[in-house]
């Protein structure tokens, strides 16, 4: 690859990012224009940036190098993707958070929560939960762009970390949500495209659609020892019920990831950003046909590596990348598309990463900014932006170092680490915030609690990967994890915590009070 | 189908197809629905934010362009 041309190809992309960015920046005159652009998006902006938000680097790079290991089988999470984070997601929460959002001028997701149940300890307690855990979703995210750049340039890792931190640490900055918002439709726009592409290149490489999944079939004897010995049936079958394999790969990655994305604060906040129901039906279309091709693509192209990885070099894809699965597809790309595409995937990283991590440091400044610190100290918004701004900054620090520190093959899970503490803490209260009314503030913080507390508690005692690679159970009781008796330790902290939380949520509710009628028809104005 | 045995992978494969063809026909249909009350709610937005410069100006004595 030339790194001349490359150089160019960068720098003329970045400009036009930044002079979208730009636009927005001077668009955004107070700080309700930061939060939530006015709420006056148009509908394929809206439904776009939701899209490049939601899939980022980590969808591409870390779950389609995944696929590289798992299989095809990967495709449920682009099933639950489009059904519950397209359809589910727009149709009935989406128009009822733009609606309650509305009713209770909300700029953010904890405030939204915390005005329905009035309750200032929601808001700031959400918004420190979001702060202190982003980090580690950006981090991988980070990475992801990373890994890419190391691959195709050949430079060291580190210094592509600092690169795309810093970029996108300045126009989150400059530019608030709705210069993210356009640059993010931007950047959504060339990811479709691209992908698209792949998608048709690869089956078009492998001899068709037919061809290309036969191919894949027939070697299923060749899986990875490791993986056969845990449950792999090979990369179009699912794993053998109840084995390790197939607890990560449902309860983890299909159930943690395609769950959690109803509670993502920096997803849900988009829907506050529309004028009207008219524009996220009309998301709805633009969404779904983005998540079919986007991830969609690179879980079949991490599948079928191994047919062509096998052609070429006699070897399955994970041996190829040195047992790294953040490495598969860029190796992949590198090797089996034309040298022109290479350019064009490395913008669609970046457009991926910079739409996902702008966004997602966004989250993390309001939630200190305006949900911590405005909240806690009774501070005026003035004061908050700098705030919120500089919690920006801080959290690009933490991802940056957590991208240094963290392992190879970390994407994926990181994600779903991320995904299954959003939805055990986030999602019965949301739940239960836009379609229950007799839901109370009790109830709500103690789902909240309890579904942080029990998350928390079963990522570091209990879910195997993460206690053993933190340690602290091992120093505190001797023992690796507190269960050992399968299938416990690869049940992701979710199955557990999940259903805990909402039991608690809607059994605290009927033991308490009743929420005020008049608060209640505040919130519910126009809703059915 | 489709090169592959197992009904539970090409179920999700045909699955991620049609869920997508929902919300494109979804889409379609409610293309120029929902769109009742938008004036009214931007109204409303726009004198709550009247408001509250207001309430921010006497407090502060200023406000910045950029906010």
């Amino acid at each position: 690859m030339d790194l001349l041309i490359l150089t160019v190809i960068i720098l003329v992309y970045l400009l036009v990012v930044g002079y979208v960015g730009y636009i927005g920046w001077k668009r955004t005159k107070n700080s309700a224009d930061y939060m939530v652009a006015g709420r006056k998006t148009n509908p394929y902006i809206m439904a776009m940036s939701y899209g490049a938000t939601f899939i980022s680097t980590a969808a591409i790079v870390g779950f389609g190098g995944t696929a590289g290991l798992y299989g095809i089988g990967l495709l449920w999470l682009v099933f639950l993707n489009i059904f519950v984070g397209i359809f589910i997601a727009f149709v009935f929460f989406g128009k009822r958070t733009r609606k309650m959002g509305h009713n209770l001028d909300a700029m953010t997701f904890p405030e939204l929560i915390a005005r329905r149940f009035d309750s200032k300890f929601i808001q700031y307690c959400t918004g420190l939960i979001i702060f202190c855990a982003m980090p580690i979703y950006a981090g991988v995210v980070l990475i992801g762009a990373a890994r890419f750049i190391e691959t195709t340039l050949s430079i060291d890792f580190n210094i592509a970390l600092v690169i795309m931190a810093i970029i996108v640490a300045i126009y989150v900055v400059l530019g608030g949500i709705r210069g993210v918002m356009y640059t993010d439709a931007l950047q959504g726009t060339i990811m479709f495209l691209a992908m698209l592409f792949l998608l048709i290149a690869t089956y078009v490489l492998l001899g068709g659609v037919e061809n290309a999944h036969q191919a894949l079939t027939n070697i299923s004897s060749l899986v990875p020892s490791q993986a056969a010995a845990t449950g792999s049936t090979g990369w179009t079958s699912m794993p053998t019920m109840g084995s390790p394999f197939w607890w990560t790969l449902v309860s983890t990655i299909i159930l943690g990831v395609g769950l959690g994305v109803l509670a993502q604060p920096q997803l849900a906040v988009r829907f506050m950003t529309v004028k009207s129901n008219r524009e996220l039906n009309r998301a709805v279309l633009i969404g779904g046909l983005f998540i079919l091709i986007i991830p969609g693509t690179a879980y079949i192209v991490g599948a079928l590596s191994n047919v062509y990885f096998l052609k070429t070099l006699n070897q399955i894809s994970i041996v190829v990348a040195g047992g790294n699965l953040d490495k598969i597809i860029p190796i992949f790309i590198n090797s089996a598309m034309p040298e022109w595409f290479s350019y064009v995937f490395l913008l669609v990283l970046l457009a991926a990463a910079m739409s996902t991590l702008s966004s997602q440091f966004h989250a993390q400044g309001t939630a200190i900014g305006r949900d911590f610190y405005e909240t806690l100290f009774k501070k005026d918004t003035h004061k908050s932006i700098l705030i919120t701004r500089a919690g920006v900054i801080i959290g690009v620090l933490i991802a940056l170092i957590l991208g240094f520190i963290l392992p190879g093959s970390v994407i994926a899970q990181g994600t779903a680490i991320f995904f299954g503490i959003c939805v055990s803490a986030f999602l019965p209260m949301f739940i239960c915030a836009l379609f229950w009314k007799r839901a109370t503030k009790e109830g709500a913080i103690s789902g909240l609690i309890i579904g942080t507390v029990v998350s928390l508690f079963w990522l570091i005692f209990i879910h195997k990967k993460e206690a053993a690679a933190l340690g602290i159970s091992k120093a505190l009781f001797g023992t690796e994890t507190l269960i050992m008796t399968m299938p416990w330790p690869v049940v992701d902290p979710l199955v557990v915590a999940l259903p805990l939380a909402l039991a608690v949520t809607i059994i605290v509710s009927l033991i308490t009070k009743p929420p005020n009628e008049k608060h209640l028809e505040k919130c519910f104005n126009g809703i059915n | 189908m489709l090169g592959i045995n197992d009904p539970w992978i090409w179920g999700a494969y045909i699955l991620c197809i049609l869920s997508a063809l929902l919300c494109v026909v979804y889409g379609i249909i409610n293309w120029n629905k929902g769109a009742e009350h938008e004036e009214e709610e931007i109204m409303e937005e726009i004198e709550w934010h009247e408001k509250e410069k207001e309430m921010e100006e006497k407090e502060l004595g200023i406000w910045d362009e950029e906010g």
